[in-house]
């Protein structure tokens, strides 16, 4: 077109970002690549195509890791660990600050070859993805400065095998990376298959900071290297992907003794209130759902619109759908670009044209001629029962239905098995306020979408995940308490055919709801001391006595709605009236472990249940200092419903060690009690009766730890089980954990050191960091 | 000649368009409009990166840029020289010599903006180019001259074939809430232009929030105003994207609502070519390719043209370009 031409028509004409600097990297690098272990590039081998998905052409060659390659990068990585934790702090803070400062000098490189692999439009590369991967590193070089004297007992994992997806090629690889050798780990990472360009080249940039060999190292390959790695002898494994991956990695990892995080799906609700700055609020979806071709695992996929104003807003909604540019990524005057791989455009393609419901609208707009590229979509007017509104769609393609009342709103944005983002859109601050605590989600968004920063943690709940990328919350997923661990041997009880030692029978049930309740199987087993007198009986919990429990558990929902001051006054209470009958639970435990230690451990177990109850009101979240004009509010929510199989050596402390802090974090509880020494922990359910601890929330089971933790482990309304047991289930919880993703806690036969206060470690274990963004200025 | 006088002429809103009757004002509505700050602000953030003209689309959306400058003189010191000085630029904006390298035809800016005393000198100095003169008024910039004089002013001012009247409004009635007072004082101004076409200066800068913004520019528009402007160019906060992007969605919706479409014009601050393609780009992704045009779009600058014609020499030649090389205004 003729300048005048254009003058009259105002059209956008192509702004295409130069792919030429990029080309010539790749070309100077043979356009094939081998894997980056212990600090040098191996001799490309036999593998796979990187293409470029917006015109199919073939970018370089990849090499496929072998067992080989995977060993040998482990290896390298174990070699150098010592030596890099050792460092200290400070010493690692200048290679990581190095590595920051080397990934700004090549930015653009960075966000071009970025864009070539990944499809995704050259603003967000330019604009997001590399500034938030730098900011990652120069966060965390802080953090490295700063661990010995904040965190003085903590220390490294070790090894980290590090899995990363396609979505957000480099900046997946920051968040990994960046805290993880902060913290004086290495790591062997793994990109995805279809983007592992800009993790080579990472590779280059960790060379050229003089980084320590060996510290990162990078294998290419498809899902079996990734499998290689789960499998390999490492410390810790860190996946961000799908849930169905998650899901196998924690069934192949079980029992295994490695740490797991795991980053996964979502289907993000978007609320939308009737006082929200409805054109924001639709700007914000394209922040959301087009932003990635939408394929962002935090994408607010499932849009839910007051009522009043639903008509209204989709008319806006598909009018700005209309506005949408689709086309050359590295055009810079596009919003929406290629989907990453043909594989991933039919999955989209299939789901939208198997869905029946609702009504459909594709944006208007001109779609470029070959490549992968696939239209913004709406799908308005579904319900929760259909499909598309439960299952993750990675492509940008919005759901919506409507709400009446803010509370419908809540239970329509839970309805799902995914627990990752939220956003809340209202003018009301009250609203908004009211409404973020409720939604299930690691991280909310008050009238804003997808903030990312270093300083906020990032991850899920439910079948999104576990654990936290990002901030002080984050750094817990790359170290563990300094502590000596020894092995935990079964516990055996005593036998015995003794007369009992209680003229009058004593019958010990089940406290479930608040309420003695007898095993529903009827069966009951003999408690002996060690000269062989009956001590008493107590009931054999079957599955039905850990639904009964958690069914229990489930309806206290109130208890973590509590404040901390009255969960602090319930547990000190707990503890006068334990104190009022010291005497007798210590006879009891004497009597049951044929030892002298039942007056510490009683008194132990008070000094638990105070510290719990101090604990209860100061436990307190932060706000972080993201560099937007708001907050971040890092909210320390209870897990939920927590089983736990407690110890069997300290049948009290084991018990209380557990039950105190997550009480006093407004979790409900469901126990069962230390299988060898049974009697202290039925004793203890009448000290609960008499200290005003609501029916529900606290719940105690006896019987085979065996019998009990399976369905524990696998019961879908359980958020988190632990097992401090002598016998070792820790393979089997964590495999049937996977069911729902729940939070696990296991010994892996090693015991714990119950006579020191560990309080803090269960705090830990029985919050989860809620990170509320909320920008504010009028 | 005819046709020359109906091209000229279509810089006028009422020409292109039905003119804004105005409508009876509806609190309702202007009271429900939320503007969520930190949102808008994250928008026009954004705005740059997400879109840009390059080469020949990049000079072709700078010399539409000029046909919808207001070249504005607003200073004590003005004189009938300085007028005429003014008035000679808006006829021939760009070089020659650069318009033939473009091969494009003659331009003009979209008007030249006064102050009551200089209608008539800008009007003689105009006569035959077919830019209108625009005059500020209603005791511009404070707004706060016995109401009698103000309307006397549009009258006196419309009397001396001003086709655009630049009025400010009371700021006071928005800070105070007193929306009626608002309205009627839109809608006496809008009687007192006749056919003449006004443009209602908001001075944001002195509103205190975007919120008081959009109820601010929706009153306007049901009184009848022609276009809504930003700023007087002489608060310290003008022209800025998150006040333009709050009152283009008031026109937007004005529009959805109405079927009027109302003009925008920000004013003060505008300096750079660059900022002009953001603002282009701005009104075509909110409102729509239509409000690209003069009768629609109006920026409010006096040193905006010198950038663009440097910037048109360096499309044309491939160099940097001197200030000096162009003509001055």
């Amino acid at each position: 077109m003729t300048v005048k031409e254009i003058f009259e028509t105002m059209d956008y004409g192509p702004a295409p970002e130069s792919a030429a600097d990029a080309l010539a990297w790749l070309v100077d690098q043979g356009a094939r690549f081998g894997h980056f272990i212990n600090g040098e590039f191996t001799s490309p081998a036999d593998g796979f195509d990187s293409k470029n998905p917006a015109n199919g052409e073939t970018l370089a060659t990849l090499s496929q890791a072998s067992q080989d390659d995977v060993d040998g990068a482990v290896a390298a990585a174990r070699k150098a660990q010592g030596k890099w934790a050792a460092l200290g702090g400070a010493g690692r803070a200048r290679y990581i600050y190095a590595i920051a400062r080397l990934m700004q000098k090549h930015a653009r490189l960075f966000a071009v070859l970025e864009t070539l692999d990944n499809g995704k439009p050259i603003r967000e590369s330019r604009d997001i993805d590399v500034p938030l991967a730098q900011r990652h590193f120069y966060y965390h070089a802080g953090m490295a400065q700063l661990m010995e004297s904040e965190l003085p007992d903590r220390e490294a994992l070790g090894v980290c095998g590090q899995i990363i997806p396609w979505n957000f090629p480099l900046l997946m690889l920051a968040w990994k990376v960046a805290p993880a050798i902060a913290m004086g780990n290495t790591v062997v990472l793994k990109p995805a298959e279809y983007t592992s360009l800009t993790a080579l080249l990472f590779a280059d940039i960790c060379r050229q900071a003089g980084l320590p060999k060996g510290v990162v190292n990078i294998v290419t390959g498809d899902g079996a290297v990734g499998e290689m790695i789960v499998n390999a002898d490492v410390d810790k494994i860190a996946f961000t992907g799908s849930t169905a991956v998650g899901r196998k990695i924690r069934e192949a990892t079980a029992g295994s003794g490695k740490a797991l995080t795991l980053e996964l799906g979502g289907k993000s609700p978007y609320i939308v209130f009737d006082d929200a700055d409805i054109d924001s609020a639709i700007e914000g979806l394209v922040d959301a759902i087009w932003f990635n071709q939408g394929q962002v695992c935090c994408a607010g996929s499932r849009l839910l619109v007051q009522e009043g104003i639903a008509d209204r807003f989709h008319d806006k909604l598909r009018a700005r759908m209309d506005k949408l540019r689709v086309g050359n990524p590295l055009d810079k005057c596009i919003d929406v670009g290629a989907i990453v791989d043909p594989v991933q455009l039919n999955t989209i393609s299939e789901m939208v044209a198997a869905n029946t419901a609702g009504k459909v609208h594709q944006a208007r707009v001109d779609m470029p001629e070959g490549g992968c590229f696939y239209p913004p979509t709406l799908v308005e007017g579904l319900a929760p029962s259909d499909a598309l509104m439960q299952e993750e769609i990675f492509g940008p393609v919005l759901v919506s239905t409507t709400f009446r009342t803010p509370g419908e709103a809540v239970e329509l944005a839970n309805n799902t098995r995914y627990g990752l983002a939220a956003t809340v859109w209202t003018e009301n601050v009250n609203l908004a306020l009211d409404i973020a605590p409720k939604l299930v989600a690691g991280v909310v968004w008050v009238n804003a979408t997808n903030l990312f920063d270093a300083a906020a943690g990032f991850g899920g709940t439910r079948e999104s995940g576990f654990g936290r990328e990002g901030g002080w919350e984050g750094l817990s997923a790359y170290t563990k308490p300094k502590t000596k661990t020894k092995p935990l041997e079964k516990l055996i009880g005593f036998a015995g055919e003794g007369a009992p030692v209680d003229a009058v029978d004593r019958t010990a049930k089940l406290y479930i709801g608040g309420k003695q309740a007898r095993p529903d199987g009827g069966y009951s087993k003999a408690v002996y001391g060690k000269s062989g007198a009956l001590l008493g009986h107590v009931g054999l919990g079957n599955r039905k006595d850990v639904r009964n429990a958690v069914e229990a558990a489930a309806g206290a929902k109130s208890w973590s709605k509590t404040t901390g001051h009255l969960r602090a006054q319930i547990l000190y209470y707990i503890g006068e009236n334990l104190s009022a009958r010291a005497a007798e639970f210590a006879d009891r435990i004497d009597a049951m472990t044929g030892k002298k230690s039942g007056a510490d451990e009683v008194e132990a177990s008070i000094q638990r249940l105070f510290t719990a109850a101090a604990w209860a009101d100061k436990y307190d979240g932060q706000a972080h200092g993201v560099p937007i004009r708001g907050v971040a509010l890092a909210m320390k929510e209870a897990v939920g419903v927590i089983g736990a199989v407690c110890a069997d050596e300290a049948p009290l402390l084991g018990l209380v060690s557990v039950m105190a802090p997550a009480m006093a974090m407004g979790n409900r509880v469901v126990l069962a009690a230390s299988e060898t020494y049974p009697l202290a922990a039925t004793d203890f359910y009448q000290v609960l009766d008499t200290s005003d601890v609501p029916a529900g929330v606290v719940n105690i089971l006896t019987g085979s730890h065996a019998e009990l933790a399976a369905p524990m482990a696998s019961h879908l309304n359980l958020d988190a089980v632990w097992s401090f047991s002598s016998t070792d289930l820790s393979a089997e919880i964590e495999k049937a954990s996977a069911g729902n993703l729940k939070r696990t806690w296991v010994n892996n036969a090693t015991a714990m050191d119950w006579s020191t206060d560990q309080t803090r470690r269960f705090l830990e274990a029985g919050t989860e960091v809620k990170n509320i963004w909320i920008p504010y200025g009028e | 000649m005819e046709s020359q006088i109906a091209e000229h002429t279509a810089q006028l809103p009422q020409v292109g368009e039905p003119r804004n009757p105005g409508m009876e004002l509806d609190l309702d509505w202007a009271l429900g409009v939320e503007a969520n700050t930190s949102a808008i602000e994250r928008r026009c953030a954004t705005l740059p990166g997400r879109r840009s003209v390059k080469k020949d689309y990049q000079a072709a959306w700078l010399l539409k840029a000029i046909t919808l400058i207001d070249l504005t003189t607003l200073s004590g010191d003005d004189t009938a020289g300085r007028v005429r000085r003014l008035c000679a630029k808006a006829r021939q904006p760009v070089r020659a010599d650069l318009l033939k390298a473009l091969d494009m035809g003659p331009i003009t800016t979209g008007a030249v903006c006064v102050y009551h005393d200089m209608i008539e000198t800008a009007v003689s100095a105009l006569d035959g180019s077919g830019i209108p003169v625009a005059a500020v008024s209603t005791g511009f910039p404070g707004g706060l001259s016995p109401f009698h004089l103000r309307l006397a002013e549009i009258e006196e001012s419309v009397k001396a074939s001003a086709k655009e009247i630049d009025i400010v409004i009371s700021r006071r009635h928005v800070l105070s809430g007193n929306w009626q007072a608002l309205y009627d004082e839109m809608k006496a101004f809008r009687e007192a232009c006749g056919d003449a076409h006004v443009k209602a200066i908001l001075a944001t800068g002195e509103l205190g929030t975007l919120r008081n913004v959009a109820r601010a520019s929706l009153i306007c528009m049901m009184a009848g105003a022609d276009f809504i402007k930003t700023s007087t160019g002489k608060e310290s906060v003008n022209a800025t994207l998150p006040v333009s992007l709050v009152m283009i969605r008031a026109i937007r919706d004005y529009h959805e609502r109405t079927g009027y479409r109302v003009g925008y014009k920000p004013a003060g601050g505008i300096s750079k070519a660059k900022d002009a393609l953001v603002y282009l780009s701005l009104m075509k992704d909110e409102l729509g390719d239509r409000w690209l045009q003069p009768d629609l779009f109006r920026f409010g600058a006096s040193s905006l043209l010198g950038d663009i014609e440097r910037q048109l020499e360096h499309h044309v030649t491939g160099a940097y370009s001197a200030g000096y090389r162009h003509a001055l205004a």
